[in-house]
């Protein structure tokens, strides 16, 4: 059992946290009735991927994608020195991954975006059922459709 | 209830197999992971040429704001379109315009809540009259300074976007909509990307490719085609902050009045 702890569970233990996380926003879109809740679990699941891909650019002892100005004077004396294809000063590991940043921080934006035009929709459906209950909105399109 | 009990199997049976693969994953933090390093035995990740050269071909220190407006150009590029696709959604699901609108007319007292009617609110109101341009000034040095610190278009953006809710939260939606109308919203959401777009297609007038800003040194007058990279990722993240910002307040402004634009919370 330790040894499944120490080999398995510890150094994988973010991607079990978003494992959990994203389970709890699947359940809740399946089982939970109303439509803004199965928003929330919607929400909920969008927010372990982000998680997950942020925390695949995390390197040990490396700092934020910006390249401090410490780093950025002795890169300017190298390359004023040698041309400019010479060997860079900035060594990657010192540094987190910027590409899961980038793809997040679009993903975030994009995803509330989206989540706009879901509360919109919730809107028409309400204004047109009076209800936002999955399964009471089924039975009045049911009901529609047996009237034609 | 079955509903639950069929929901409940599903997820542990999904959680299980996610959990099993999970045990392949690379460990956490680890610097020699492959979207860190790359794979084994191949080219190295893309991220580490991000890290090494980009301020040698852009001079800009920010890696996150070089990836998302330079090197990944064309995926923000649409990205802001899916936002602005996003918005065109918005209007056409929620935007009721009915023409026998009278605009002048009194809107309906339950809903018309401005500062001077509801004196409960004389002091969360003139708060957030203070803060709102104070927060408009700190998302503008967001989106520029951008490139320097932690920051850029979609933040700053986001962030000027907010700033309209809290005056329409605060005060009322009718004064925030007449200084900031749907008009105005509705073509700064356009400007924004016809910004990014412009300036990718600058390029393509000298005989460059799309998006391709180091041909841009002689509009911004640089001495090299780094610098020009640097003006014109400022200028494409000014692009996107605009359109961000637009549609932001639109979805605000629809969802909270029902599309009619009027009245709200």
């Amino acid at each position: 059992m330790q040894a499944f702890f120490q080999e398995a569970v510890i150094p994988h233990f973010n991607f079990w946290i978003y494992v959990v996380i994203m389970m709890i926003g699947l359940w809740s879109v399946i089982a939970k009735n109303n439509l803004v809740k199965k928003l929330i679990g919607l929400s909920i699941f969008q927010t372990a991927i982000l998680l997950l891909y942020v925390s695949l650019g995390v390197k040990e002892d490396a700092t934020i994608p910006v390249v401090e100005s410490g780093v950025l004077a002795a890169y300017k004396e190298t390359s004023a020195t040698t041309d400019k294809k010479a060997a860079p000063a900035i060594h990657p590991d010192r540094y987190a991954n910027p590409t899961p940043h980038v793809l997040m921080l679009t993903a975030i934006v994009v995803g509330v975006a989206t989540l706009g035009v879901a509360l919109a929709l919730t809107q028409m459906i309400y204004k047109d059922f009076g209800t936002l209950e999955e399964d009471e909105v089924l039975q009045k399109i049911k009901a529609l459709h047996e009237d034609v | 209830m079955k509903a639950k009990i069929f929901a409940s199997i599903a997820v542990v049976i999904t959680g299980a197999i996610l959990l099993y693969a999970v045990i392949d994953f690379p460990d956490f933090g680890d610097p020699g992971s492959p979207p860190n390093a790359g794979v084994p035995g191949g080219a190295p990740a893309a991220s580490r040429y991000y890290i090494q050269n980009t301020y040698r071909d852009s001079k800009v220190p920010n890696l996150v704001t070089a990836v998302l407006a330079d090197y990944r150009g064309y995926d923000t590029m649409f990205e802001t379109v899916v936002i602005l696709t996003a918005g065109i959604s918005i209007f056409a699901i929620l935007r009721v315009v009915r023409r026998d609108d009278d605009p002048s007319a009194p809107e309906p007292v339950a809903s018309d809540r401005t500062i001077d009617g509801d004196h409960h609110r004389i002091i969360v109101g003139i708060t957030c009259r203070i803060a709102a341009p104070l927060i408009q000034i700190f998302a503008l040095y967001v989106v520029a300074h951008g490139h320097y610190s932690p920051g850029g278009g979609f933040q700053g953006g986001v962030m000027l976007g907010a700033s309209f809710i809290l005056l329409a939260l605060s005060g009322s939606l009718r004064e925030t909509l007449a200084r900031f109308s749907e008009r105005d919203y509705t073509r700064l959401a356009f400007v924004g990307i016809l910004i990014y777009a412009g300036l990718g297609l600058l390029p393509m007038w000298v005989g460059r490719n799309f998006l391709d800003y180091g041909a841009l040194s002689g509009l911004f007058m640089t001495k090299g085609e780094e610098m020009a990279r640097s003006h014109s990722m400022l200028g494409v993240e000014i692009g996107v902050a605009i359109t961000v910002m637009s549609i932001m307040f639109a979805m605000f402004a629809n969802l909270s009045t029902r599309g009619r634009l009027q009245g709200g919370l």
